[in-house]
């Protein structure tokens, strides 16, 4: 589905990747684990052409991704939640769904209010609230919602439990869980081990942009060493 | 040993949400503070309070006896605090050395002259800045074309020219190769020693924090949750929760 | 000033904020997505005024005929917005601000010669609209019927953007790329495509703003200037960004104007004022005001403003050995240059001229390079410089030495006052504020007649005996032109100019080691009035005489374009582009009847071919010779 293969993103000189390699099959789930400043949102910032990778490759679903215009990316159906939310606060949650909407896309599933609202009830409950007045977690579900209204058939989700609420992480989770039954396959960032646990089938660990260990959840959660190394204190 | 800086019930909110909360800690002299915490735990808001950048809601920084709450940065500075920032902020368009001639003429109350030629102020003192954080070979090239890890040597002398009591260093290792990260903490763990100077440092890279710093102190959610010997907190348990994540 | 008058003038002051806003809307869309600062939508306004009144002139006998020509006209106005947007714009998106708004001044200059090429130089008044020719009663007093109608086409045009904005996609897709355009591209939207759409919708808006007024006011060749720094205040005002707050300024602004009017001549105090003389300035003053009060706009909202920042600069260093020879040779050859203005008298008036836009674009670019504030309004400084030499004479009895002397210390004091202000702004925003000082100070000196002369401006004043001869005068130029650059110089490579450019390279480290960034930039700014007022003083000698015409907007966008084309990054950037610039427009002006197209024919083929400008392209040409 999707496969970046020995990334190296600069910014401006200092050297964030050196030479991250992550893949994403059909149907899976992925988590990149790290600390801050590991270099997880940059992975996927490189992966979607916000930021340009000095060197490597992206490929998705057989193409070549790696030197088009971020929109043809989106367009074809690479879906990606920005860390920061970023949602448009002036606009209302139907006016955010508007901007992501795109076509129907064979081999994706499709999405509109009503199957979003399935997934997030809290956001139909709110169909003209601006953005702007929404709490940090129903932000949250807004901007996971409004890359879905894109169709896509992978998504990349930058820390999705991040600053947010307890019970909204729970949340998070049922919804991720949700996806994957959908038949999106998801790259998720987490720093938050149990989180990832809860719902990822496969673990990379990036530690000063570079992956230090790939190997499925069960390996990971057996694997003290590696916990204790890259991801405690 | 004598405390430095005494901070006590340091809070600071953005638009209702407490970014910082009534956090409290000391650095004395001769001692390299780590400040940890994941993302969004209030450490970069944290540090522009210290340096005057932001205003707290409320709290009292004290350095050396002297309160500086309500100082503008520059007032911080002349008081004996230095700062490296996490993106490096240096004067792109001068040198190496010129950049640390202004910061001496700054200290020497240099700055207004119109006439003399600033390339020929302080070359000396600046030299041996420079031959310190290992940049003197480099002191003519262009600030611009630095490697990153020569910018961030390069801040450290910026930041030393003042000869502060006090370095805060924001992230002084991000975006380095590992064997540079080493190379810089050992030098400013140095300076610390010979100086007799304290350091306040923000850091990511654990292999870092562990070597270096003679204490610790963890923030988390804008409140301090643990402070102490670097082994006591890595042994402390919720440290590790709020690290590792859990269920709540 | 009875209870009617105010009535009518506020109805007027209604009309006006309609057109007002249709300009200022269109302008505020475009740099809310794209974030350009386009000088050319002026050009759009006047363009539709004159494109209208063909249309109308041919079609507009009937009721729909009239609306439809108006439509239509603006119409042709967004399709020429389109192929704007297409040939030039996509190719600097990412370039420099600064030569964003060169690129679109060129426009401006094309425009405005194709327009004078297409209708001629005499004003044209349209027909007046089928079935709006009368006037209704108002408080006993006749209102046009047109003019009315006028009032409900702002708040109509409002409720249709709204519509749009709200309703459609475009719109929805509109108003996010106003917030986050990088995420807008993120879900799949093609931000270029947009950027056309949006430049379209804006030349419309201003076209048909502008075919509404063919009626009302002539159609005459200045009107993009006008209309461009009308734009801009009510965009600045209400907030860049804010269609709302576009609306508010048009309104508060239009009705200020409008009981300016209606105030009329007044005793204040004892003193007898008018009020509708302030009406060229009182834009000026309440755009000034907000943006002290909320620089931001009264709408608008504190964003950090994207921009892209200009190629990273070479440190500056004394001149080396070859760079000397060769500046002593140039300086060789103007000393023995009046030897030869026997044969060519021309080529001394024709120095004096480049000597003083030297001095005038050193200064600017002591300001805008180093310092990194962009003034759009240079000549403030120009205009206190000459005026204040003009008035010392005239009105104090000065001889001509001395008020010499004392005319750069009057544009200094200006520089101060103003300064004060412009400091504390950043970007486009000390952008607009300079230039709207630098309006003030064209509109005292257009507006006073009693002191200034008004329109006339001061005539005879002319240099003392001994500097009679224009060789004597030439001489005097050139040693404050020579001196001015050399203190300039001086400067930038003394602590002073460090400190500068450290405030510009990195506010946050100058101030985290100690500088005031503020004070410097303040004292900067004085500096460069002071140096300024000189080439004002001589300006005024040279010629004998000082007009408001002389110190408008033309004359600051003629500095930065000479700071632009030499090169903002060089120190002899401003010397060379002051000196191409003149001369190639002189040269121009006398040889090509549309000179102002082939001037901005020649910015364009600049602007895109030497980003680095002129002296800039050619240093690095030599630096990839040495290494």
């Amino acid at each position: 589905m999707l496969k970046a293969t020995d990334l190296h993103t600069y910014y401006g000189q200092a050297h964030i990747l050196a030479g991250v390699s992550v893949e994403v099959r059909a149907g899976e789930v992925v988590v990149l684990l790290g600390r801050n400043g590991a270099g997880k949102s940059t992975t996927m910032k490189s992966i979607m052409g916000l930021v340009r990778p000095r060197a490597g490759t992206v490929e998705f679903q057989g193409r070549r991704i790696e030197q088009l215009a971020t929109h043809r990316i989106a367009r074809m159906g690479l879906g990606y939640v920005p860390e920061e939310r970023r949602i448009f606060t002036e606009l209302t949650v139907l006016e955010n769904l508007e901007v992501g909407r795109q076509a129907p896309r064979p081999g994706a599933p499709t999405w509109d209010f009503e199957k979003i609202g399935r997934l997030f009830p809290n956001l139909r409950e709110m169909p003209h609230r601006p953005g702007g007045r929404m709490s940090g977690g129903e932000q949250q579900m807004l901007t996971i919602a409004r890359t879905l209204m894109g169709n896509p058939a992978c998504v990349l989700l930058d820390e999705p439990s991040e600053g947010v609420a307890p019970v909204i992480v729970d949340q998070m989770a049922e919804a991720i869980r949700g996806l994957k039954s959908a038949g999106v396959a998801i790259l998720l960032s987490e720093q938050n081990l149990h989180f990832a646990m809860e719902v990822a089938d496969r673990a990379y660990i990036i530690e000063k942009g570079a992956i230090r260990f790939s190997g499925t959840m069960a390996a990971l959660a057996a694997n003290a060493e590696v916990q204790a190394q890259y991801l405690a204190v | 040993m004598t405390v430095l800086l005494k901070v006590e019930g340091l809070t600071k909110s953005f638009g209702g949400v407490r970014a910082v909360g009534n956090v409290s800690f000391e650095v004395t002299a001769g001692e390299l503070l780590a400040m940890i915490g994941p993302n969004g735990a209030g450490k970069s808001t944290c540090f522009n309070m210290l340096n005057g950048q932001l205003a707290p809601d409320a709290g009292s920084i004290e350095f050396a006896g002297r309160q500086i709450v309500g100082l503008k940065p520059r007032a911080v500075w002349r008081l004996g605090v230095g700062r490296t920032f996490q993106i490096t902020a240096t004067f792109s368009s001068m040198t190496v050395r010129e950049n640390v001639q202004v910061a001496l003429l700054s200290h020497h109350g240099g700055l207004g002259g119109l006439w003399r030629r600033a390339r020929d102020a302080h070359v000396d003192a600046a030299d041996r800045l420079l031959e310190r954080v290992g940049m003197r070979e480099q002191g003519d090239r262009p600030c611009s074309v630095l490697a990153y890890g020569d910018l961030k040597r390069l801040e450290l002398a910026v930041a030393l020219a003042n000869r502060p009591r006090l370095l805060l260093m924001d992230e002084p290792t991000a975006g380095m190769a590992p064997r540079e990260r080493v190379a810089l903490m050992a030098l400013a763990a140095e300076i610390v020693r010979t100086d007799n100077i304290g350091v306040l440092f923000t850091e990511h890279d654990m292999d870092v924090v562990f070597a270096h710093a003679n204490r610790v102190i963890v923030l988390n959610r804008g409140q301090l949750i643990a402070a102490g010997a670097p082994d006591a907190v890595r042994a402390d348990a919720e440290v590790q929760r709020i690290y590792l994540g859990s269920r709540h | 000033m009875s209870p009617d008058a105010i009535a009518v003038q506020f109805l007027n002051g209604l009309a006006g904020a309609s057109t007002l806003f249709l300009i200022a809307v269109g302008l505020s869309l475009i740099f809310g997505v794209t974030r350009i600062v386009n000088f050319a939508h002026g050009s759009f306004y006047m363009l539709g005024i004159y494109v209208a009144y063909s249309l109308v002139a041919r079609f507009g006998g009937t009721v729909l005929g009239f609306w439809a020509s108006l439509l239509v006209a603006a119409l042709a106005v967004a399709v020429i917005g389109v192929v704007v947007e297409l040939l030039l714009l996509r190719r600097i998106y990412h370039a420099p601000e600064l030569f964003q708004l060169l690129a679109t001044f060129a426009v401006v200059l094309i425009v405005r010669d194709a327009t004078l090429a297409l209708w001629g130089p005499e004003d044209l008044l349209g027909p007046r609209a089928p079935g709006l020719k009368g006037s209704v009663e108002i408080l006993g007093r006749q209102f046009p019927q047109y003019d009315l109608a006028l009032i409900f086409v702002g708040p109509a045009v409002l409720g249709l953007l709204w519509l749009v904005l709200t309703r459609t996609r475009f719109g929805i897709l509109i108003r996010a790329a106003t917030q986050d355009r990088e995420m807008v591209g993120a879900l799949g939207v093609n931000q270029a495509w947009l950027f056309t759409a949006v430049f379209a919708l804006g030349a419309f808006l201003a076209a048909f703003g502008g075919a509404l007024q063919a009626p009302r006011e002539p159609a005459n060749l200045g009107l993009d200037l006008v209309a461009i720094g009308e734009a801009f205040v009510v965009v600045v005002v209400g907030g860049m960004g804010s269609i709302p707050g576009a609306f508010l300024a048009a309104f508060i602004i239009a009705e200020i104007k409008a009981m300016c009017f209606a105030i009329g001549q007044t005793t204040i105090a004892g003193v007898s004022f008018s009020f509708s003389k302030l009406t060229l300035v009182v834009e000026f003053l309440v755009m000034a005001a907000v943006l002290i009060w909320r620089p931001w706009g009264l709408l608008g909202r504190p964003a950090a403003a994207t921009r892209n920042p200009a190629e990273i600069e070479a440190p500056i260093s004394p001149a080396d050995a070859r760079t000397r020879r060769f500046g002593f040779a140039v300086l060789a050859l103007l000393i023995v240059l009046p030897a030869f203005a026997q044969a060519f008298p021309y080529t001394l008036v024709l120095s004096i001229d480049i000597l003083i836009a030297v001095l005038f674009a050193a200064s600017l670019h002591f300001i805008m390079g180093p310092g990194g504030m962009h003034s759009f309004g240079h000549a403030a400084y120009f205009g206190l410089g000459a005026y204040g030499a003009g008035l010392l004479v005239k009105q104090a009895g000065w001889s001509m030495e001395t008020a010499l002397v004392g005319a750069p210390l009057i544009a200094a004091a200006g520089a101060l006052v103003f300064g004060w202000f412009c400091v504390r702004l950043s970007g486009v925003y000390l952008a607009m504020l300079t230039l709207a000082f630098a309006q003030i100070v064209w509109s005292v000196a257009f507006q006073w007649d009693d002191f200034t002369g008004g329109s006339n401006g001061i005539v005879g004043v002319w240099p003392a005996p001994w500097l009679s001869e224009k060789w004597a005068y030439y001489y005097l130029t050139l040693a404050c032109a020579v001196a001015g650059v050399l203190l300039l110089w001086r400067v930038l490579l003394a602590p002073f100019g460090y400190a500068m450019r450290a405030g510009r390279d990195s506010p946050l480290r100058a101030d985290a080691i100690g500088i005031d960034v503020f004070r410097v930039q303040w004292k900067a700014f004085m500096l460069a009035g002071l140096v300024c007022g000189v080439a004002g003083g001589l300006f005024a000698f040279s010629k004998g005489s000082i007009s408001p015409e002389a110190i408008g907007v033309g004359r600051s966008i003629d500095g930065l374009i000479m700071v632009l084309l030499g090169g903002v990054q060089t120190l002899a950037g401003p010397v060379v582009g002051a000196g191409l610039f003149t001369w190639l427009s002189d040269l121009i002006a006398r040889e090509f009847a549309y000179w102002r197209a082939a001037l901005g024919l020649t910015i364009l083929v600049l602007v895109l071919a030497f980003p680095l400008g002129v002296a800039g392209s050619v240093k690095r040409l030599f630096a990839r010779e040495a290494a």
